[in-house]
């Protein structure tokens, strides 16, 4: 009676690339211009799943980053200062509608250069990063609703340093904001992903953005730090680890410069026993392993109330043991490739302490594709406070486990941390996640659900988690005074 | 038979009590014509350590007090200075004020009071909002304190200054330890006996007074700290800014005391974003 | 034969966040499935097919029909499987039996008093003991919604049990009808009774109630089938029933049995369409995905 069937499983589903157009060499796109850089100097952008070749990016050094901000403020000056509000916004609509024209290509662009999985840029990444300028445009002529009485001036040129994990949704973030409130940007992508923002300056060339208004150089750390060190910059965003936006602190101590950064995180997602404990499994597994775990805001450290512990270890095993782990193209895959291999080893640094600490490790049983750079999900079960993994940001696919007995106690637990970028709650009862969302420090917490973003949702930190917000009303603040 | 005057020793205020700097230093405030007008405690960096550590107990009762009471607090202040206003004007006077001037500075300071105290319950309603999200969730921000907050007076400081500087941080939740004028003290250490009386629980204002050349440093490397509102014409400014990187406190400067507003509050405020799912958004109703 | 369990074994259900389960579904929903997968993947749910009719006006004749479909589902095309059994009122069992029992194809009967349930117990016991005793192999009955939904638990639970009984040999399906039960919560807490009564295979509907076998509902049965498995080590069977009318929506339903309860349930033996339309659809998927050629309905038979 019962049929013969050997394992179903699913065949390769690889999203074709012959759609995209990627030039050979990008210059860098100064004052609506593109130009080699004076650096006369070039790094390879390449594809963390297989280190293939992708594009040529030009390396800006100081000179180079000079010039655009300088464009940045002729335009300020002579140009974006000059237009109306309502046209203003009506730009940015323009390159939202552009980028939704061209977000297919986007998505595949951004899955080769970051090593996430199509799926997470084809649903997320770029819709998000559309609809962020989308939101933003319509702020453009209404900033008096938004600070009745407060009579808000632009700052002038905004410099923006954007991290690796979501390179296009980082630059809508950073770009939106500052165009809508009357800003000129000079923007920089991580060096590892620099290639949708240059499909961005293509997109923005096409929009007829007047020249100068946005400016994106590429390059390493050197050149943000000139970013934020040049004089005629007067706002700093920064999205990335946490020690870079100390630096830059430092740099702009004793300036009129005002800052945002976001940076780093190492989030509480607590689950009670009272908790719909199939949909905190799925949280579980979004908030951790969301692209590879490279998110500032990731639900790192799990806390599980002591009576469901077991229940819900058993279930995480079971659900990771159906994530997809391999080319990041391929339209099933779940976790993609580890975005460089600095990153890898970081990665695997912290994995090989947690060996060494002695807490169970889990790693889900599967193949690793032989090139590349591949880091299997990890948890780490029955991890103290106090060690290594549950204080510092491992910024990948690995989850430790904590158990608590009592409200106050998990609270305490999840506050005791330098960081206050998110967390997450688990119950169903609305008294008690009220109470938890009051006490949490944190910027953002989920009830509920877990790594949620939208552009009308103001997104930030307490803590050493950085200052300011991105997104939402909040998020045009940052760039008025 | 002329009565002797009973002087006032004046200390600093930690925790709702007024103890002597446990250096047991002091110095001699002065007034423009160089006569010495009260000897002052010279607090020294463990009067810091000591203040941020009754601040930070004191922070979290303090925010959790609902927003009305915490604006019938600050009215209560309002009254019992408006009580005690004579004392401040002679003070002031001490200070080289003519009597006008320190009867408009009292006055002002007091009208300051009521307008912060009136916010209490009000700047949340006006600087959270609710969030259209895209997907199936709830989603609103809101403010919270940003937790403690260490305040150095700038050295022009009067009444209407400490006033104008500290209302905003509580008014939001935040407790504060507040670094006096060196030069302008006595009025400092005068309101803190105001606060006392006017149900502020003890800790949530901690006043100190000495050389600020002294105190900054403590107060801005701290690492418990979590917020610094400094004048922008601070001769410190650069150097306590480079002090609060190390635990990222977000440093404010006021341009002047005559500045009131919605942001002077806010500026001492964390924004909490929090998600919950709804069922059946977009009129599904009965259906999975 | 004794109950294995009473209502007071019965563990509390954990609650369902409905926003949460659709999420998880639209992940299912966004796999993508292809080539040498699909055509495993659709002759799985070819044989995995209940064919069903179960309609006031059913003649022998419309009976007679369906089961030799069953058993020749499309000639033309070699190497199909048949499907797994094709369910019938009680009154045709009999008929149904004497065609299909030769080709290997289970008979199964609805039972008591379908699909409303509302009769006695004494009823349903000799509604289902007729089907048994006329040949069928598998009894689909319903659960008293109103008890339910009334609070009456251990009533449902008892009856599930007391069927489970004049089954014998014949497996039980219980059918939560998951449209009149409102909320995911009230589907997690009649999959846990029904599984702790006995149940063999835990069914969403009866196909006279919409909304049926949406994934959502489905979903969070299989997640009862899941706890239970990991609490006792037994397997129980799914069957959504009811709306499934084209291959895709058949293959993400088999994506997610691969991913909440794994390979071992990919069989007829523990997974069954309930179905009328779905068989052509899934043919005419087949001839697509094997020739590159969009088909016609017309080249399908009709039963």
């Amino acid at each position: 009676m019962s049929t013969e069937n050997k394992n179903w499983e699913y065949a390769d589903a690889v999203e074709g690339t012959g759609h995209i157009k990627l030039k050979e060499k990008y210059g860098l796109y100064i004052n609506g211009e593109w130009v080699a850089p004076r650096s006369k100097t070039y790094f390879s952008s390449t594809n963390p799943h297989d280190e293939a070749h992708l594009a040529e990016v030009a390396q800006a050094n100081k000179q180079d980053v000079d010039a655009a901000v300088i464009a940045a403020e002729r335009a300020y000056h002579d140009v974006w200062s000059k237009i109306t509000p309502a046209e203003r916004g009506k730009y940015i609509f323009r390159i939202a509608r552009l980028m939704q024209e061209q977000a297919k290509e986007l998505a595949v662009i951004e899955s080769l250069d970051s090593g996430k999985p199509i799926r997470e840029a084809r649903d997320i990444d770029i819709p998000l990063a559309c609809n962020h300028l989308f939101y933003y445009a319509g702020w453009a002529d209404k900033l008096d609703y938004a600070f009745p009485n407060q009579k808000k001036e632009p700052l002038g040129v905004a410099g923006q340093i954007i991290p690796w994990n979501f390179p296009l949704l980082m630059a809508a973030w950073k770009i939106a904001p500052a165009l809508a409130t009357g800003n000129t940007v000079v923007l920089k992508p991580a060096e590892t992903t620099s290639l949708t923002a240059l499909k961005l300056a293509e997109i923005i060339d096409e929009a007829g953005l007047p020249p100068g208004v946005v400016n994106i150089v590429t390059g390493f750390g050197d050149t943000g730090a000139a970013i934020v060190a040049h004089p005629k910059v007067s706002k700093v965003a920064f999205t990335g680890s946490t020690a870079v936006g100390k630096l830059i602190q430092k740099t702009i101590a004793g300036t009129d410069k005002k800052a945002t950064l976001e940076l780093g995180g190492k989030s509480a997602n607590i689950i009670f026993d009272d908790a719909p404990l199939d949909q905190a499994v799925e949280g579980i597994i979004n908030g951790i392993f969301f692209n590879q775990g490279h998110v500032c805001c990731a639900g790192s450290r799990l806390f599980v109330q002591e009576n469901i512990a077991d229940k819900v270890i058993r279930k995480l095993k079971h659900r990771m043991q159906s994530l997809q782990i391999g080319n990041p193209l391929d339209k099933n895959t779940d976790i993609g490739a580890i975005n460089s291999s600095e990153q890898l080893k970081t990665i695997n640094k912290y994995i090989d302490i947690g060996r060494k600490e002695g807490s169970e490790c889990f790693q889900v049983d599967c193949a690793l594709p032989n090139k590349g750079y591949y880091c299997k999900p990890t948890l780490f079960i029955n991890v103290a406070q106090s060690s290594v993994l549950a204080q510092e940001e491992i910024f990948g696919p690995v989850l430790t486990i904590q158990t608590f007995r009592t409200i106050d106690e998990v609270i305490q637990k999840a506050n005791n941390s330098p960081y206050g970028l998110a967390a997450g709650v688990w119950t169903d009862k609305g008294s008690k996640i009220f109470n938890l969302t009051s006490k949490l420090k944190a910027g953002v917490v989920w009830a509920n659900t877990y790594n949620k973003f939208d552009p009308a949702s103001p997104f930030g930190g307490y803590k050493e988690s950085g200052f300011g917000r991105e997104g939402g009303l909040h998020g045009l603040g940052a760039y008025l005074k | 038979m002329s009565r002797l005057e009973v002087l006032k020793t004046y200390k600093i205020f930690i925790g709702g009590k007024f103890p002597r700097t446990e250096s047991g230093r002091y110095y001699k405030a002065v007034n423009s014509k160089g006569v010495p007008v009260a000897n002052i405690c010279l607090s020294s960096r463990k009067d810091v350590r000591n203040a941020v550590q009754i601040a930070r107990k004191a922070q979290g009762p303090w925010q959790e007090r609902s927003a009305f009471n915490r604006g019938q607090i600050l009215y209560r202040i309002a009254e019992i200075l408006e009580g005690r206003s004579s004392q401040f004007v002679e003070e002031l006077m001490l200070q080289d004020y003519s009597k006008i001037n320190a009867t408009k500075e009292v006055e002002a300071a007091i009208d300051r009071i009521v307008y912060y105290a009136g916010w209490c319950d009000k700047f949340n309603q006006v600087s959270s909002s609710v969030n259209p999200v895209s997907s199936s969730h709830f989603n609103f921000s809101t403010n919270e304190p940003v937790g403690l907050v260490g305040l150095l007076l700038p050295e022009s400081s009067s009444l209407l200054t400490l006033v104008s500087y500290l209302m905003p941080i509580i008014a939001g939740g935040n407790s504060c330890v507040l670094i006096a004028s060196e030069r302008f003290p006595l009025t400092a250490i005068t309101f803190a006996e105001v606060l006392n009386t006017s149900d502020v629980p003890g800790g949530v204002v901690n006043i100190l007074t000495g050389a600020v050349a002294e105190l900054w440093s403590p107060l801005s490397t701290h690492m418990d700290v979590n917020a610094l509102s400094v004048d922008l014409k601070s001769p410190y400014l650069k150097d306590i800014q480079l002090a609060a990187v190390e635990n990222l406190k977000r440093v404010m400067c006021m341009h002047s005391a005559d500045e009131q507003g919605l942001v002077n509050i806010t500026d001492f405020q964390e924004l909490k974003t929090t998600w919950h799912p709804i069922e059946n958004i977009g009129g599904a109703s009965n259906s999975y | 034969m004794l109950k294995a369990y009473n209502i007071n074994d019965l563990p509390s259900s954990p609650s369902v966040d409905k926003v949460g389960v659709e999420e998880r579904v639209a992940r299912f929903q966004s796999r993508s499935i292809k080539n040498q997968a699909k055509m495993q993947g659709l002759k799985m749910v070819l044989s995995m097919i209940d064919l069903t009719t179960l309609e006031g006006k059913d003649t022998p004749g419309k009976v007679r029909q369906m089961c030799f479909k069953a058993a020749h589902l499309h000639d033309a095309y070699p190497n199909l499987p048949s499907v797994a059994a094709v369910c019938v009122y009680p009154s045709m069992v009999n008929l149904a039996k004497s065609i299909v029992g030769v080709h290997g194809i289970n008979v199964a009967s609805v039972s008591t008093a379908f699909p409303s349930g509302q009769a006695p117990l004494e009823v349903k016991l000799a509604d289902t003991k007729f089907a048994v005793e006329n040949g069928a192999d598998e009894i689909d009955m319903v659960i008293s919604r109103g008890k339910f939904l009334g609070g009456e638990y251990a009533f449902v639970f008892d009856e599930i049990a007391a069927i489970k009984e004049v089954c014998g040999r014949s497996r039980l399906k219980v059918i939560l009808e998951t449209g009149e039960l409102t909320t995911l919560d009230n589907v997690r807490k009649a999959s846990d009774i029904a599984i702790y009564a006995g149940a063999d295979f835990i069914k969403t509907s009866t196909g006279k109630i919409q909304p049926a076998a949406t994934m959502q509902v489905t979903y969070t049965m299989l997640q009862a089938i899941r706890d239970y498995y990991d609490e006792t080590g037994k397997m129980v069977g799914m069957k959504p029933a009811g709306g499934i009318s084209n291959a895709k929506l058949a293959l993400h339903n088999l994506v997610m049995v691969k991913e909440v309860l794994g390979q071992e349930w990919l069989n007829n033996e523990w997974f069954r369409f309930g179905a009328s339309s779905l068989a052509n659809d899934v043919l005419m998927q087949i001839l697509k995905t094997d020739s590159g050629v969009y088909q016609s309905s017309n080249y399908f038979t009709l039963d």
